[in-house]
Protein backbone atom coordinates (compact mmCIF):
# COMPACT_ATOMS: atom_id res chain seq x y z
CA UNK A 1 0.00 0.00 0.00
CA UNK A 2 1.83 3.52 -0.92
CA UNK A 3 2.13 5.69 1.82
CA UNK A 4 -0.60 7.39 3.14
CA UNK A 5 -1.13 11.42 2.36
CA UNK A 6 -3.46 13.65 3.81
CA UNK A 7 -7.11 13.17 4.48
CA UNK A 8 -9.98 13.84 1.77
CA UNK A 9 -11.54 17.20 2.77
CA UNK A 10 -14.73 17.39 5.08
CA UNK A 11 -17.50 17.44 3.46
CA UNK A 12 -19.39 20.10 5.14
CA UNK A 13 -22.46 20.10 3.10
CA UNK A 14 -23.18 16.95 4.92
CA UNK A 15 -22.41 18.43 8.19
CA UNK A 16 -24.69 20.97 9.90
CA UNK A 17 -23.76 24.42 9.24
CA UNK A 18 -22.48 25.99 13.10
CA UNK A 19 -25.85 28.33 12.67
CA UNK A 20 -29.18 26.89 13.43
CA UNK A 21 -31.62 29.15 14.54
CA UNK A 22 -33.84 26.09 15.30
CA UNK A 23 -31.34 24.51 17.51
CA UNK A 24 -31.19 27.67 19.83
CA UNK A 25 -28.05 26.98 21.54
CA UNK A 26 -26.23 27.07 18.66
CA UNK A 27 -27.36 31.16 17.52
CA UNK A 28 -24.73 32.73 20.43
CA UNK A 29 -22.13 29.78 20.20
CA UNK A 30 -21.79 29.58 16.20
CA UNK A 31 -18.29 31.65 14.63
CA UNK A 32 -19.63 34.23 12.42
CA UNK A 33 -16.68 34.04 10.43
CA UNK A 34 -15.73 31.65 7.87
CA UNK A 35 -13.07 28.73 8.82
CA UNK A 36 -10.11 29.23 7.41
CA UNK A 37 -9.32 25.90 5.48
CA UNK A 38 -5.91 24.10 6.20
CA UNK A 39 -4.12 21.85 4.63
CA UNK A 40 -2.97 18.98 6.43
CA UNK A 41 0.23 19.10 8.16
CA UNK A 42 2.12 16.67 10.97
CA UNK A 43 -0.33 18.25 13.65
CA UNK A 44 -3.64 17.37 11.31
CA UNK A 45 -2.61 13.57 10.56
CA UNK A 46 -0.81 12.48 13.39
CA UNK A 47 -3.41 11.92 16.54
CA UNK A 48 -3.48 10.87 19.79
CA UNK A 49 -2.98 6.83 20.01
CA UNK A 50 -4.59 4.23 22.84
CA UNK A 51 -4.29 0.84 23.90
CA UNK A 52 -5.70 -1.88 26.30
CA UNK A 53 -3.49 -0.59 29.23
CA UNK A 54 -6.04 2.79 29.44
CA UNK A 55 -9.26 1.11 29.29
CA UNK A 56 -10.99 -1.87 31.86
CA UNK A 57 -11.93 -4.88 29.38
CA UNK A 58 -15.26 -4.41 30.96
CA UNK A 59 -15.55 -0.64 30.38
CA UNK A 60 -17.82 -1.63 27.69
CA UNK A 61 -20.54 -3.24 29.27
CA UNK A 62 -23.13 -0.70 30.64
CA UNK A 63 -25.31 -3.75 32.05
CA UNK A 64 -22.38 -4.24 34.75
CA UNK A 65 -20.53 -1.23 35.08
CA UNK A 66 -22.09 0.38 37.22
CA UNK A 67 -24.67 -1.63 38.76
CA UNK A 68 -23.98 -3.58 42.05
CA UNK A 69 -23.34 -7.18 42.64
CA UNK A 70 -25.94 -8.97 41.30
CA UNK A 71 -28.46 -6.61 40.46
CA UNK A 72 -28.85 -4.88 36.94
CA UNK A 73 -30.31 -1.52 35.19
CA UNK A 74 -33.92 -1.73 34.33
CA UNK A 75 -34.43 -1.27 30.84
CA UNK A 76 -34.79 -2.53 27.18
CA UNK A 77 -31.30 -5.10 26.81
CA UNK A 78 -29.26 -3.98 23.82
CA UNK A 79 -25.81 -4.94 22.13
CA UNK A 80 -24.85 -1.97 19.84
CA UNK A 81 -22.40 -2.86 17.27
CA UNK A 82 -20.79 -2.22 14.60
CA UNK A 83 -17.24 -0.90 12.70
CA UNK A 84 -15.59 1.79 12.20
CA UNK A 85 -14.46 2.35 8.73
CA UNK A 86 -12.80 5.26 6.87
CA UNK A 87 -14.39 6.35 3.28
CA UNK A 88 -11.72 4.40 1.40
CA UNK A 89 -14.23 1.56 3.42
CA UNK A 90 -10.99 0.32 4.94
CA UNK A 91 -11.19 -0.75 9.23
CA UNK A 92 -10.18 1.41 11.26
CA UNK A 93 -8.07 -0.99 14.13
CA UNK A 94 -7.76 0.08 17.66
CA UNK A 95 -9.28 3.26 17.72
CA UNK A 96 -11.44 4.42 21.34
CA UNK A 97 -14.45 4.44 20.93
CA UNK A 98 -16.88 6.04 23.54
CA UNK A 99 -20.33 6.42 24.46
CA UNK A 100 -22.57 8.25 26.98
CA UNK A 101 -26.18 8.12 27.63
CA UNK A 102 -29.41 8.86 29.56
CA UNK A 103 -30.94 5.79 31.54
CA UNK A 104 -34.34 3.88 30.15
CA UNK A 105 -36.26 6.98 32.00
CA UNK A 106 -34.53 9.87 29.62
CA UNK A 107 -32.43 10.87 33.05
CA UNK A 108 -28.58 11.29 32.68
CA UNK A 109 -26.23 10.98 35.96
CA UNK A 110 -25.47 14.50 35.97
CA UNK A 111 -26.08 16.80 38.24
CA UNK A 112 -26.61 19.27 35.82
CA UNK A 113 -30.30 17.08 34.82
CA UNK A 114 -33.52 18.41 36.65
CA UNK A 115 -35.35 16.07 34.72
CA UNK A 116 -38.02 14.43 36.88
CA UNK A 117 -37.28 10.68 35.33
CA UNK A 118 -36.32 8.03 37.55
CA UNK A 119 -32.52 7.78 38.32
CA UNK A 120 -31.28 3.91 37.87
CA UNK A 121 -28.68 3.30 40.89
CA UNK A 122 -27.77 0.35 38.79
CA UNK A 123 -26.94 2.21 35.57
CA UNK A 124 -24.07 4.82 35.08
CA UNK A 125 -24.45 5.56 31.19
CA UNK A 126 -20.96 5.53 29.77
CA UNK A 127 -18.66 2.99 28.34
CA UNK A 128 -15.80 3.04 26.16
CA UNK A 129 -13.91 0.36 24.00
CA UNK A 130 -11.04 0.04 21.45
CA UNK A 131 -11.89 -1.38 17.99
CA UNK A 132 -10.49 -5.16 17.14
CA UNK A 133 -7.77 -5.75 14.27
CA UNK A 134 -10.91 -5.61 11.67
CA UNK A 135 -12.55 -2.11 13.12
CA UNK A 136 -14.95 -3.97 14.84
CA UNK A 137 -16.41 -2.75 18.47
CA UNK A 138 -19.63 -3.70 20.39
CA UNK A 139 -21.34 -2.28 23.71
CA UNK A 140 -24.30 -4.03 25.95
CA UNK A 141 -26.27 -1.24 27.36
CA UNK A 142 -29.97 -0.68 27.79
CA UNK A 143 -32.09 1.35 25.31
CA UNK A 144 -32.14 5.22 26.18
CA UNK A 145 -35.57 6.82 27.28
CA UNK A 146 -36.59 9.83 25.03
CA UNK A 147 -36.63 13.29 27.37
CA UNK A 148 -37.45 16.65 26.93
CA UNK A 149 -34.73 19.69 26.56
CA UNK A 150 -35.88 23.70 26.96
CA UNK A 151 -35.37 24.83 23.12
CA UNK A 152 -39.17 24.98 22.10
CA UNK A 153 -41.35 24.61 24.95
CA UNK A 154 -42.39 21.30 23.62
CA UNK A 155 -38.99 19.48 22.20
CA UNK A 156 -38.35 16.04 23.05
CA UNK A 157 -34.72 14.48 21.71
CA UNK A 158 -35.20 11.10 20.52
CA UNK A 159 -33.56 7.99 22.08
CA UNK A 160 -30.17 8.29 21.25
CA UNK A 161 -26.50 7.44 22.32
CA UNK A 162 -23.78 10.11 21.86
CA UNK A 163 -20.71 8.60 20.06
CA UNK A 164 -17.38 9.93 20.80
CA UNK A 165 -14.27 8.66 17.82
CA UNK A 166 -10.93 9.29 17.69
CA UNK A 167 -9.58 7.18 14.01
CA UNK A 168 -5.83 7.69 13.61
CA UNK A 169 -5.22 11.37 12.82
CA UNK A 170 -6.52 14.62 15.00
CA UNK A 171 -8.56 16.02 11.49
CA UNK A 172 -10.76 12.51 12.13
CA UNK A 173 -11.72 13.84 15.37
CA UNK A 174 -15.90 12.83 15.45
CA UNK A 175 -18.55 13.16 17.90
CA UNK A 176 -21.79 11.96 16.73
CA UNK A 177 -25.34 10.71 17.90
CA UNK A 178 -26.55 7.22 17.18
CA UNK A 179 -30.47 7.21 16.94
CA UNK A 180 -32.92 4.01 16.43
CA UNK A 181 -34.85 3.06 13.35
CA UNK A 182 -38.49 3.62 13.73
CA UNK A 183 -38.47 6.50 16.58
CA UNK A 184 -41.27 8.88 15.26
CA UNK A 185 -39.14 12.03 17.52
CA UNK A 186 -36.13 11.66 14.93
CA UNK A 187 -38.18 13.68 12.21
CA UNK A 188 -39.49 16.44 15.14
CA UNK A 189 -35.93 16.93 16.45
CA UNK A 190 -34.18 20.44 15.78
CA UNK A 191 -30.68 18.63 16.51
CA UNK A 192 -31.49 16.12 13.80
CA UNK A 193 -32.46 18.36 11.47
CA UNK A 194 -29.16 21.03 12.28
CA UNK A 195 -28.15 18.34 9.04
CA UNK A 196 -29.77 19.83 6.19
CA UNK A 197 -29.11 16.35 3.97
CA UNK A 198 -32.04 13.99 4.83
CA UNK A 199 -29.37 10.88 3.18
CA UNK A 200 -26.78 12.27 6.12
CA UNK A 201 -29.58 12.02 8.67
CA UNK A 202 -30.11 8.27 7.75
CA UNK A 203 -26.45 7.60 8.84
CA UNK A 204 -27.20 8.20 11.86
CA UNK A 205 -30.19 5.84 12.60
CA UNK A 206 -28.87 2.27 13.99
CA UNK A 207 -30.84 -0.58 12.60
CA UNK A 208 -32.27 -3.60 14.22
CA UNK A 209 -30.20 -6.68 14.09
CA UNK A 210 -31.84 -9.92 14.64
CA UNK A 211 -28.77 -11.56 13.38
CA UNK A 212 -26.67 -10.48 16.71
CA UNK A 213 -29.17 -10.40 19.01
CA UNK A 214 -29.02 -13.57 21.46
CA UNK A 215 -32.39 -14.68 22.13
CA UNK A 216 -34.10 -14.64 25.21
CA UNK A 217 -31.22 -12.24 26.68
CA UNK A 218 -30.72 -9.10 24.25
CA UNK A 219 -31.77 -7.42 21.29
CA UNK A 220 -29.01 -6.02 18.36
CA UNK A 221 -28.71 -2.55 16.75
CA UNK A 222 -26.22 -2.39 14.34
CA UNK A 223 -24.45 1.11 13.28
CA UNK A 224 -21.56 1.61 11.69
CA UNK A 225 -19.35 4.22 11.84
CA UNK A 226 -17.10 6.41 8.63
CA UNK A 227 -14.39 8.39 9.45
CA UNK A 228 -12.57 10.57 6.98
CA UNK A 229 -10.24 8.55 4.24
CA UNK A 230 -6.84 9.70 3.31
CA UNK A 231 -5.24 9.63 0.25
CA UNK A 232 -2.43 7.51 -1.26
CA UNK A 233 0.29 9.90 -1.91
CA UNK A 234 0.77 8.15 -5.36
CA UNK A 235 0.64 11.52 -7.51
CA UNK A 236 1.20 14.12 -5.07
CA UNK A 237 3.67 14.10 -2.37
CA UNK A 238 4.27 17.24 -0.91
CA UNK A 239 4.39 16.84 2.81
CA UNK A 240 8.18 17.06 2.70
CA UNK A 241 9.61 16.87 6.58
CA UNK A 242 6.92 14.92 7.62
CA UNK B 1 -24.35 3.65 -17.51
CA UNK B 2 -21.69 5.60 -16.43
CA UNK B 3 -19.53 4.64 -13.25
CA UNK B 4 -20.20 4.93 -9.51
CA UNK B 5 -17.83 6.68 -6.82
CA UNK B 6 -17.61 3.80 -4.23
CA UNK B 7 -16.28 6.07 -1.47
CA UNK B 8 -18.43 5.98 1.95
CA UNK B 9 -19.40 9.30 3.49
CA UNK B 10 -18.58 10.05 6.69
CA UNK B 11 -20.62 10.10 9.78
CA UNK B 12 -21.91 13.29 9.92
CA UNK B 13 -21.37 15.40 13.40
CA UNK B 14 -23.86 16.37 16.23
CA UNK B 15 -23.44 18.30 19.26
CA UNK B 16 -21.89 16.65 21.96
CA UNK B 17 -24.86 18.47 24.35
CA UNK B 18 -24.53 19.59 27.78
CA UNK B 19 -23.83 16.05 29.18
CA UNK B 20 -20.50 15.45 27.76
CA UNK B 21 -18.65 15.49 30.66
CA UNK B 22 -20.93 11.90 32.08
CA UNK B 23 -18.95 10.16 28.96
CA UNK B 24 -15.78 12.19 28.28
CA UNK B 25 -14.52 13.24 31.42
CA UNK B 26 -16.75 11.42 34.40
CA UNK B 27 -14.29 12.08 36.68
CA UNK B 28 -13.78 15.55 36.41
CA UNK B 29 -17.85 15.82 36.74
CA UNK B 30 -17.38 14.25 40.31
CA UNK B 31 -18.87 10.90 38.37
CA UNK B 32 -16.60 7.72 39.68
CA UNK B 33 -17.14 5.09 37.62
CA UNK B 34 -13.54 4.45 35.45
CA UNK B 35 -10.31 2.92 37.41
CA UNK B 36 -8.01 5.38 34.98
CA UNK B 37 -9.59 8.83 33.49
CA UNK B 38 -8.31 9.62 30.05
CA UNK B 39 -6.49 12.33 29.27
CA UNK B 40 -5.26 14.41 31.94
CA UNK B 41 -1.87 13.97 32.03
CA UNK B 42 -0.89 15.32 28.71
CA UNK B 43 3.25 15.26 29.53
CA UNK B 44 3.93 12.70 31.67
CA UNK B 45 6.85 12.82 34.22
CA UNK B 46 9.41 12.42 31.90
CA UNK B 47 8.89 14.93 29.39
CA UNK B 48 11.43 17.59 29.06
CA UNK B 49 11.28 21.00 28.47
CA UNK B 50 9.40 24.06 30.12
CA UNK B 51 6.47 23.19 32.31
CA UNK B 52 3.55 25.27 31.83
CA UNK B 53 -0.51 26.11 32.46
CA UNK B 54 -2.12 26.96 30.09
CA UNK B 55 -5.67 28.99 31.31
CA UNK B 56 -8.77 30.20 29.64
CA UNK B 57 -12.22 30.61 28.93
CA UNK B 58 -14.37 29.86 25.95
CA UNK B 59 -16.42 32.99 25.39
CA UNK B 60 -19.90 32.92 23.57
CA UNK B 61 -21.20 35.73 21.36
CA UNK B 62 -23.08 37.49 24.48
CA UNK B 63 -19.67 37.76 26.00
CA UNK B 64 -20.59 35.01 29.13
CA UNK B 65 -18.42 32.56 29.68
CA UNK B 66 -19.65 29.17 28.43
CA UNK B 67 -19.41 26.81 31.20
CA UNK B 68 -20.16 23.23 29.62
CA UNK B 69 -17.38 22.70 27.28
CA UNK B 70 -15.29 19.84 26.50
CA UNK B 71 -11.79 20.98 25.38
CA UNK B 72 -8.87 18.17 23.52
CA UNK B 73 -5.81 19.40 22.92
CA UNK B 74 -3.06 17.73 20.75
CA UNK B 75 0.78 18.74 20.92
CA UNK B 76 4.22 17.37 20.03
CA UNK B 77 6.71 17.42 22.67
CA UNK B 78 9.77 19.89 23.69
CA UNK B 79 11.42 18.25 20.36
CA UNK B 80 8.72 18.62 18.02
CA UNK B 81 7.92 14.90 17.96
CA UNK B 82 4.21 13.67 17.94
CA UNK B 83 3.70 10.64 19.72
CA UNK B 84 2.35 8.87 16.59
CA UNK B 85 4.14 5.84 14.42
CA UNK B 86 3.61 7.95 11.74
CA UNK B 87 5.58 10.59 12.77
CA UNK B 88 9.94 9.90 12.95
CA UNK B 89 11.37 9.90 16.20
CA UNK B 90 11.05 9.25 19.41
CA UNK B 91 9.05 10.92 23.00
CA UNK B 92 9.90 10.35 26.37
CA UNK B 93 7.75 7.32 28.52
CA UNK B 94 4.79 8.27 28.90
CA UNK B 95 4.37 11.51 26.79
CA UNK B 96 0.84 11.53 24.83
CA UNK B 97 0.39 14.78 23.75
CA UNK B 98 -2.99 14.29 23.91
CA UNK B 99 -5.47 15.97 26.81
CA UNK B 100 -8.85 16.04 27.83
CA UNK B 101 -10.33 18.88 30.35
CA UNK B 102 -13.80 20.33 31.27
CA UNK B 103 -14.71 23.74 32.30
CA UNK B 104 -15.45 24.71 35.96
CA UNK B 105 -19.50 24.26 35.65
CA UNK B 106 -19.32 27.83 37.88
CA UNK B 107 -16.41 30.08 36.62
CA UNK B 108 -15.83 29.12 33.11
CA UNK B 109 -12.96 28.26 33.65
CA UNK B 110 -10.68 25.69 32.36
CA UNK B 111 -6.75 24.74 32.50
CA UNK B 112 -4.11 22.15 31.54
CA UNK B 113 -0.77 21.57 32.45
CA UNK B 114 1.99 20.28 29.87
CA UNK B 115 4.82 21.08 28.35
CA UNK B 116 5.99 23.91 26.01
CA UNK B 117 6.12 22.34 22.62
CA UNK B 118 8.54 22.59 20.18
CA UNK B 119 8.30 23.75 16.59
CA UNK B 120 7.23 21.27 13.86
CA UNK B 121 8.25 20.71 10.50
CA UNK B 122 5.07 21.59 8.47
CA UNK B 123 4.41 21.77 4.74
CA UNK B 124 7.12 22.05 2.01
CA UNK B 125 10.12 22.13 4.66
CA UNK B 126 8.61 25.24 6.44
CA UNK B 127 9.00 24.84 9.90
CA UNK B 128 5.74 25.59 12.31
CA UNK B 129 5.90 28.03 15.35
CA UNK B 130 5.26 25.81 18.24
CA UNK B 131 1.54 25.51 18.64
CA UNK B 132 -0.95 23.06 20.91
CA UNK B 133 -4.04 22.15 18.73
CA UNK B 134 -7.54 22.19 20.42
CA UNK B 135 -10.39 21.28 19.69
CA UNK B 136 -13.56 22.17 21.10
CA UNK B 137 -16.99 20.75 21.62
CA UNK B 138 -20.24 21.69 23.96
CA UNK B 139 -24.02 22.04 23.52
CA UNK B 140 -24.94 24.50 20.96
CA UNK B 141 -22.04 23.45 18.75
CA UNK B 142 -22.67 20.87 16.12
CA UNK B 143 -19.38 20.46 14.70
CA UNK B 144 -16.24 20.40 16.86
CA UNK B 145 -14.17 23.87 16.71
CA UNK B 146 -10.29 23.47 15.55
CA UNK B 147 -8.08 25.91 16.20
CA UNK B 148 -4.29 26.26 17.31
CA UNK B 149 -2.57 28.19 20.64
CA UNK B 150 0.79 29.67 19.93
CA UNK B 151 2.55 31.53 22.31
CA UNK B 152 3.46 35.34 23.05
CA UNK B 153 7.08 34.92 23.42
CA UNK B 154 7.91 33.36 20.11
CA UNK B 155 7.53 36.17 17.96
CA UNK B 156 9.92 35.69 15.82
CA UNK B 157 8.79 31.95 14.82
CA UNK B 158 5.41 33.14 14.84
CA UNK B 159 6.33 35.50 12.25
CA UNK B 160 7.05 32.96 9.87
CA UNK B 161 4.74 30.42 10.65
CA UNK B 162 2.96 28.85 7.33
CA UNK B 163 -0.72 28.54 9.20
CA UNK B 164 -0.89 31.92 10.79
CA UNK B 165 0.53 33.69 7.32
CA UNK B 166 -2.38 32.09 5.49
CA UNK B 167 -5.18 34.23 7.76
CA UNK B 168 -5.45 37.10 5.14
CA UNK B 169 -7.06 39.44 7.76
CA UNK B 170 -3.78 40.27 10.07
CA UNK B 171 -5.90 41.84 12.85
CA UNK B 172 -7.84 38.27 13.25
CA UNK B 173 -3.79 36.55 13.83
CA UNK B 174 -3.61 37.76 17.42
CA UNK B 175 -7.08 35.77 18.23
CA UNK B 176 -4.19 32.36 18.17
CA UNK B 177 -1.62 33.87 20.38
CA UNK B 178 -1.30 32.78 24.41
CA UNK B 179 -0.07 35.33 26.78
CA UNK B 180 2.67 34.73 28.99
CA UNK B 181 2.36 35.81 32.52
CA UNK B 182 4.24 34.19 35.68
CA UNK B 183 2.67 33.61 38.85
CA UNK B 184 4.14 32.47 41.60
CA UNK B 185 7.23 30.97 39.86
CA UNK B 186 4.75 29.20 37.18
CA UNK B 187 4.24 30.06 33.91
CA UNK B 188 1.00 30.55 32.70
CA UNK B 189 -0.19 30.98 28.60
CA UNK B 190 -3.67 32.93 28.91
CA UNK B 191 -5.40 31.79 26.23
CA UNK B 192 -9.42 32.67 26.00
CA UNK B 193 -11.59 31.87 22.93
CA UNK B 194 -14.38 33.67 21.42
CA UNK B 195 -16.89 31.89 19.47
CA UNK B 196 -18.38 34.69 18.35
CA UNK B 197 -18.10 38.66 17.29
CA UNK B 198 -15.64 41.18 16.80
CA UNK B 199 -12.30 39.65 17.96
CA UNK B 200 -13.59 35.91 17.37
CA UNK B 201 -11.29 33.00 17.54
CA UNK B 202 -9.77 31.94 14.11
CA UNK B 203 -11.10 28.88 13.78
CA UNK B 204 -9.80 26.31 11.09
CA UNK B 205 -11.31 23.13 8.60
CA UNK B 206 -8.68 21.11 8.55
Amino acid sequence: MPKQGEFYQRDRERHPPALDRDYKTSVARSPKYSLISLENTASEITGPVFGHNDIAPTDNDLLTNYAQAGQAPVGERIIVHGRVLDENARPVPNTLVEIWQANASGKYRHKKDNYLGAMDPNFGGCGRTLTDENGYYYFRTVKPGAYPWRNWVNNWRPAHIHISVFGTGFAQRLITQLYFEGDPLIEKCPIVKTIPDPDAIQQLIAVLDMNASIPLDTLAYKFDIVLRGRRSTLFENRLEGN
Amino acid sequence: MRQKLEYLKETPSQTAGPFVHIGLAPGAAGFDIYEQELGTDIAGPNATGERIRIEGLVIDGIGSPVKDVMLEAWQANAAGIYAHPEHPGEVEEGFRGWGRVITDFDSGEWGFDTVKPGPVMGRNGQMMAPHINLWIVARGINVGLNTRLYFSDEDVANATDPVINLIEWERRRKTLIAQRVERDGAIIYRFDIRLQGDDETVFFDI
